[in-house]
């Protein structure tokens, strides 16, 4: 990278995240005046978003080529008071937390203890989502069941096509024109609630185009004081540039990629869209522009680097916004979940999309080495092996990007769920693995559930041993179990029992979204809430998708497992000796503990322990697949955890598999920690046998050592990855293990069990290797990071 | 098809450096040679052991109490293993609840061992892999080696046999239309040198590396780097010069060597036959293999 773009890469990453009370100030104003009691909530919603961004500050950094900050500079991070107004207490908290930490200056604390606070308190979302749960559901969520991804943050999450790169915001205006003009107030009776969502979205429009005038004239005002020449040129471009886009459709390249920032800083700043927006098939969308340029010789792939990598930095200026009590737990992380796609298919004819820019932006996802935005490649079978390799080597630095997505797989999960060809293939992940009709989709996730803490619940009879409550369904007394059927059949009525309840509450939180908080710039962004006149919240997408994601398949698998052995067939204790030795957390029979650990587990190609893995999945897919949320949309699966798998864990008591209490839940469909012992292929082997074609996305996480990577290692981890996809597996991310693992592997090896790493000319696992050779590997470890 | 039994030590699944793809490797327990630093020491006695993990003890006593030979007992939290009393009879490996205790060596039939193989076979077909037998010596099993070949070949699952060539004629005869490549070990071109360091001569090894090379048969050599013994150029480019002639061979592995035995040796309760030697560096590898790229052949070698 140049120097440049270092200097604008080291600001980002050395600046340390803090609160900014701008939004909280200008929307507590806004909301303060007598606009929003004299309007609809749509109308209103377009206009507090207007007067944001008329009187936001427009910081333009020395250097930038893109311009437009969320925030009054980087890594400011704006409050969305309307959705959670945080305590002074929860400043406190984030200010000194070790994870996700954001600095929290006096000015923050005064204004949010004399402004903020006394106006939001009993208005915001939050507080309208708690008061609308009933105890049920309020129990579930305290004891680690399930979690609330709307309880302090927007539905959001969603992607773009292509629609910015052939159309301005003017279009869009003329768009909303036509609707307006063609309701029909005699014959329609929706026709003021739809005249008023399109007013909402028409004030948007000019909110944002607003915010690009105000850059173009800071950016020319800039350029009158600026004494060196190149600057000033520069400086002037982006202000021709600013005057252009958004209103208009870009022409270049650098057009086209302001064009978009333009739009993200709009729909996240609008709300805190949980946590992100994101351009998709972004090598796709700015190809015609860099083919046309290069061949009219007014762009060179190194200036189109350039600004793809000043375009990388924005992202990272843009932390997620602060979460604060359980959904902190559960998505502690200043990642965005921007997702840029790279490869995969074209929509039309479905033939291989990688070109230039494709390896142009993993170039740059190497260079930059930033944890956002985060990249994945889409991998079809027909996208070439050079593409997949040139991935594989960026793979291999071991910041866990790109990950890697089957394209063909994904296809057919959207047509599962009766979307068309054409859209299914101008999808693919959004935020982290969950799949969308990219620009015509809202995919809601709306929270986690801890399978392992339900079958613990299902072994007490719906009661919590953590609390001594009843907060499950009643299930027959454990003793009476005979078989593992007995066993699965409780686990099933006390899931019924809590998707339910979720079901429940998320059908009063979409209407309490569509009611109060509508969103306007991602209606104006996702076919068909145009055309439709209806709000992103209140299904005007075209598929309107809600998700439970299921976590800890490994450990409930695991913990099957482990009775069916033990107590079932092996007959080697009852399950009454089993549970009452759960309860002292195997502190009565440390040898119980040990030998459960040995009980058959997912993760080794084992059908014993696998075909319980592909029951669960199968248990879970029948009880909430196919069910109708409130947005003409159905309810879809998908496995993923975010780190919620840490928090559902010190939620969950001991169980069969000899897991303590406390400990980390499994990953994703990742095995439990150290259970798998046979090598990558059974891994795989072990996952694929879930259906992932009937998901909306799963993960899975692989460790690997750099010396795996060696040589001919790239060769076998392409074919590693093509043969997961042959099996038809979804998403695959690698973790390059650093030396300081490989400590942690030293001294709890029964945590690592799968680590394997590269000797010399041959590779083993890392337990396996005496001391003197561990340390030597770390050595060596230790010296490829430098 | 039989069902012949053999005894192997271990399959390992996704082994990327035994041949070609990814591969299987089936470890055949018994080796007729004894070479000194042997980095698969379980590999060389023809029956179970007994390897113990002490990471892994919980110290609960289990295996003191069931062990009818007397040869455990536990001493300051630690199990103490009197080797030569041990018959590996296996009972304490049942009892141990922590997986400390292991038994290295287990009769398996063909199908067991087919039923492994073929778990892999959509990542063999993927990446033109297979399954390497290898050891101790594969070959020192040739009736429950030649039935594995002959059903891998059945199904088209490409083979490697990797294996120190000291065997029988009559067993390489038999097996080698069956096996898709062979990786010969020539550990040193002086007989009383290997003598002296693997306990056998090196005749009948080059012998039927020439047969292979006489029948055509796809062989790739490979050169266990060991410091002190066969790691001087001359030495090198003498097994150079060695299989010049034969039109079969095209390519030369460098394996160098590593420290991995020596625990290895101590969790068997083995005395280390070759301590304080040390791995040969990336600079000395680099030499050796330029001298047989020099001559022509492909080298791939480990550790550079």
């Amino acid at each position: 990278m140049n120097e440049r773009v270092k200097r604008l890469r080291e600001q980002s990453v050395n600046t340390r995240p803090y609160i900014s009370s701008e939004r909280a100030e200008l929307m507590t104003a806004f909301y303060k005046s007598d606009t929003p009691m004299q309007v609809s909530t749509p109308v209103a919603r377009g206009l507090a978003f207007k007067y944001l961004m008329e009187h936001k500050a427009v910081p333009i950094q020395d250097g930038e080529l893109i311009v437009g900050e969320r925030g009054p500079a980087p890594k400011a991070t704006p409050t969305y008071p309307e959705l959670c107004c945080h305590t002074l207490d929860d400043f406190e908290i984030m200010s000194k937390r070790d994870r996700t930490r954001f600095d929290v200056d006096d000015h923050v604390r005064k204004v949010y203890a004399e402004t903020i606070i006394p106006f939001w308190k009993g208005k915001t979302m939050r507080d309208k989502v708690f008061a609308a749960m009933n105890d049920k559901w309020m129990a579930a969520f305290e004891a680690g069941i399930f979690t609330e991804f709307m309880e302090q943050r927007a539905p959001g999450h969603a992607i773009h096509d292509n629609k910015i790169y052939t159309k301005g915001l003017l279009d869009f205006q003329d768009d909303i024109r036509q609707e307006l003009r063609n309701l029909n107030f005699m014959t329609d009776p929706e026709a003021y609630d739809k005249q008023q969502q399109l007013l909402g979205f028409s004030h948007a429009i000019d909110g944002l185009i607003a915010l690009a005038r105000r850059y173009s004239e800071k950016a020319a005002e800039l350029a009158s004081h600026e004494k060196d020449p190149a600057r000033k040129q520069e400086l002037l471009q982006i202000s021709a540039i600013c005057k252009h886009v958004p209103a208009y459709a870009p022409r270049t390249f650098h057009e086209a990629l302001q064009m978009y920032w333009f739009i993200h800083v709009g729909v996240i700043s609008e709300l805190n869209v949980w946590d992100s927006y994101n351009p998709g098939r972004l090598d796709q969308h700015l190809y015609p522009f860099y083919k046309k340029e290069l061949e009219a010789g007014t762009l060179t792939e190194e200036t189109a680097k350039e600004l793809l990598e000043c375009f990388w930095v924005k992202f990272n200026n843009q932390p997620a916004p602060p979460k604060v009590g359980i959904t902190e737990a559960q998505s502690g992380t200043y990642t965005d979940f921007a997702l840029i796609n790279i490869g995969g298919v074209n929509p039309s004819d479905g033939s291989d999309a990688v070109n230039d820019v494709s390896f142009l932006m993993l170039d740059v996802v190497e260079e930059m080495k930033l944890v956002q935005p985060s990249a994945c490649i889409q991998i079809s079978a027909k996208n070439p092996d050079r593409f997949l390799r040139r991935a594989c080597h960026v793979i291999k630095c071991g910041f866990g990007q790109p990950s890697v997505f089957n394209t063909d797989v994904i296809i057919r999960e959207m047509l599962h769920d009766g979307k068309t060809m054409f859209d299914a293939r101008t999808g693919g992940p959004s935020g982290c693995v969950e799949t969308s009709a990219f620009g015509k989709e809202s995919c809601t996730l709306t929270g986690y559930i801890n399978w392992p803490k339900i079958l613990e619940l299902a072994l007490n009879g719906g009661v919590d041993p953590l609390t001594g409550k009843q907060i499950g369904v009643k299930t027959p007394d454990a003793a009476t179990f005979s078989s593992i059927d007995d066993v699965i059949d409780a686990y099933k009525a006390q899931l019924k029992y809590f998707v339910d309840l979720k079901v429940e509450g998320n059908n009063v939180i979409e209407r309490l979204y569509a009611n109060y908080l509508p969103a306007m710039m991602l209606s104006i962004l996702t076919d068909d809430c145009i055309r439709k006149a209806r709000n992103y919240h209140n299904g005007g997408p075209r598929y309107n998708t809600t998700y439970i994601q299921g976590v800890g398949i490994g450990t409930l698998t695991d913990a099957l497992a482990a009775i069916q052995y033990n107590v079932f067939d092996k007959k080697i204790l009852s399950i009454t000796q089993l549970l009452s030795s759960m309860k002292t957390n195997f502190k009565d029979n440390p040898a119980l503990q040990q030998q459960l650990k040995q009980s058959p587990r997912y993760g080794n190609d084992d059908d014993y322990a696998d075909r319980l893995a592909t029951e669960a999945f199968n248990i879970y897919f029948d009880t909430v697949n196919g069910r109708s949320n409130t947005k003409g949309g159905k309810y879809r699966v998908n496995l993923l955890p975010t780190t919620v798998h840490v928090y559902f864990g010190q939620m969950t008591g001991a169980l069969p598999n000899g897991r303590s209490a406390g400990e980390p839940l499994s990953d994703g469909i990742s095995p439990t920690h150290g259970a798998d012992v046979h090598g990558p292929t059974a891994v795989i082997k072990s996952a694929a046998k879930i259906d992932h074609a009937r998901t909306g996305g799963t993960l899975l996480n692989m460790k690997f050592t750099p010396q795996l990577l060696e040589g001919e290692g790239i060769e076998k981890l392409l074919h590693l990855i093509r043969s997961y996809f042959r099996l038809d597996g979804h998403h695959i991310q690698f973790n390059v293990v650093t030396a300081q693992t490989l400590r942690d592997a030293q001294k709890n090896p029964d945590q690592y069990r799968n680590l394997i790493v590269r000797v010399a000319g041959y590779s083993d696992y890392f337990n396996d290797l005496g001391p003197d050779l561990q340390n030597e590997i770390i050595a060596r470890t230790e010296q490829q990071s430098l | 098809m039989a069902n012949t039994t053999g005894i192997i030590f271990d399959i390992k699944r996704y082994s990327i450096n035994d041949g070609p793809g990814i591969r299987t490797t089936i470890f055949f327990k018994g080796c007729p040679l004894h070479c000194l630093w042997c980095h698969n020491p379980e590999g060389i006695s023809f029956k179970a052991q007994l390897m113990h993990r002490p990471s892994r003890c919980i110290q609960c006593g289990r295996c003191v109490l069931v062990c009818p030979h007397k040869a455990l007992e536990i001493q300051d939290k630690k199990v103490i293993i009197s080797w030569e009393k041990c018959t590996g009879c296996g009972r304490c490996v049942t009892e141990c609840p922590s997986g400390a205790m292991e038994l290295v060596g287990k009769s398996v039939t063909a199908d067991e061992v087919m039923k492994e193989i073929i778990k892999d076979i959509v990542f063999f077909d993927q990446s033109d892999g297979g399954v390497t037998f290898c050891g101790g010596e594969p070959l020192a099993q040739p009736k429950f080696l030649f039935e594995l070949l002959s059903r891998c070949r059945a199904m088209d699952i490409h083979t490697t046999v990797d294996t120190s060539c000291y065997a029988p004629r009559a067993v390489l005869e038999q097996i080698m239309d069956k096996t898709s490549l062979f990786l010969c070990d020539i550990k040193h071109p002086d007989s009383a040198k290997h003598k002296e360091f693997t306990g056998v001569e090196n005749a009948i090894i080059l012998d039927n590396i020439r047969f292979l090379a006489e029948k055509r048969k796809p062989v790739i050599v490979r050169i266990p780097v060991i410091p002190g013994f066969n790691d001087h150029p001359e030495t090198i480019n003498t097994i150079g010069k060695l299989v010049a002639d034969m039109k079969n061979i095209h390519q030369i592995d460098l394996l160098p060597y590593n420290t991995g035995g020596q625990s290895k040796s101590q969790r068997m309760g083995k005395q280390y036959q070759m301590p304080g030697i040390q791995e040969p560096s990336g600079l000395n590898i680099k030499e050796l293999a330029d001298i047989l790229i020099t001559m022509g052949y492909k080298v791939h070698a480990g550790g550079l």
